[in-house]
């Protein structure tokens, strides 16, 4: 990275502070208001996932890196989303027990 | 013997070796606190009324605490381009910032965790405050790991900007990923504990 291009990255980095100051704010401010149980995770949820793409892209510079990176990060997405379904099979499981 | 490629990138990874190595640990985290936030799925849809976190927890306090790691996380790739501008001073001023955002951290959740235990709610008290402590207690390990590190880095092992700056900056690259993960963790922590 040259010294212009680390300049440049200086100001993004600035601005994504902003942004995610703001949506800090504003997943505070989603709570106060009744979206029932389902809306208001959905929505909370949906706020903090655009605030970590923007630390994860911007402060971890996941725009710009190399292919084994992205296939790592795959892989540990994959076995995440089958770690977090676990107990939503689960329980849909169990409802079509009862 | 020099270890190989901890500056130079691997030709067959075009990364050089360090890393590749926080990545594939940071990986192993997402599995950590994967686990965690599957209980927590797996304990909220299993009982029909599960307390909001404002009937426990200090939102205002958890919130201040939120800007403060956001604010540690830009200071810390603050201090990596510093670096990467050859200007050490600067580094050295931007990483001191970081780790006093992360004492201010540490001492908000003490505040926190001792408003909780002088009202006698622990860990046994219920299934909420359970998972509370559970998840908050291990990212505060994370965040004191995180200042031992920085904080080292900021002491006796910045002596290596001048023998290897190239070597230094990676380290301060890959310190950094581990705190910008560390940051990322509150992101999803603070609206699912504190919120929702």
């Amino acid at each position: 990275m040259t010294p212009e291009e680390v300049k440049h990255h200086v100001k993004t980095y600035v601005l994504v502070f902003v942004a995610l100051a703001f949506l800090t704010i504003v997943t505070v401010a989603i709570s106060y208001i009744d979206l029932g149980v389902k809306g208001g995770i959905a929505l909370g949820l949906f706020v903090a996932s655009i605030k970590a793409s923007l630390v994860a892209c911007y402060f971890m510079h996941l725009l710009d890196e190399k292919a084994t990176i992205y296939w790592t990060l795959i892989a540990t997405a994959i076995s995440f989303l089958i770690l977090i379904f676990l107990p939503v099979g689960a329980f849909l499981a169990q409802a079509r027990v009862y | 013997m020099d270890i190989p490629f901890n500056v130079k990138e691997r030709p067959d990874t075009g990364l050089y070796n360090g890393k590749l190595g926080i990545w594939f640990f940071l990986a192993s985290e997402v599995m950590l606190f994967g686990g965690l936030f599957s209980a927590y799925i797996f304990l909220r849809n299993g009982v029909d009324n599960w307390p909001a976190g404002t009937d426990y927890l200090d939102v205002p306090l958890a919130t201040l605490n939120t800007l403060f790691l956001i604010s540690s996380s830009v200071t810390m790739v603050m201090s990596w381009a510093s670096l990467k501008l050859n200007d050490f001073n600067k580094y050295k001023f931007y990483t001191l910032i970081t780790l006093l955002f992360a004492f201010g951290f540490l001492v908000i959740k003490y505040f926190e965790y001792s408003a909780k235990f002088s009202h006698h709610y622990y860990p046994s008290t219920n299934n909420f405050l359970g998972i509370y402590f559970t998840m908050t207690g291990l990212h505060v390990l994370h965040i004191i790991g995180g200042i031992l590190v920085i904080g080292y880095f900021y002491g006796p092992g910045s002596k290596m900007w001048n023998s290897d700056p190239e070597r230094f900056t990676n380290r301060v690259e890959i310190v950094g990923l581990y705190w910008h993960f560390v940051d990322l963790v509150w992101i999803f922590l603070f609206p699912v504990l504190y919120l929702l």
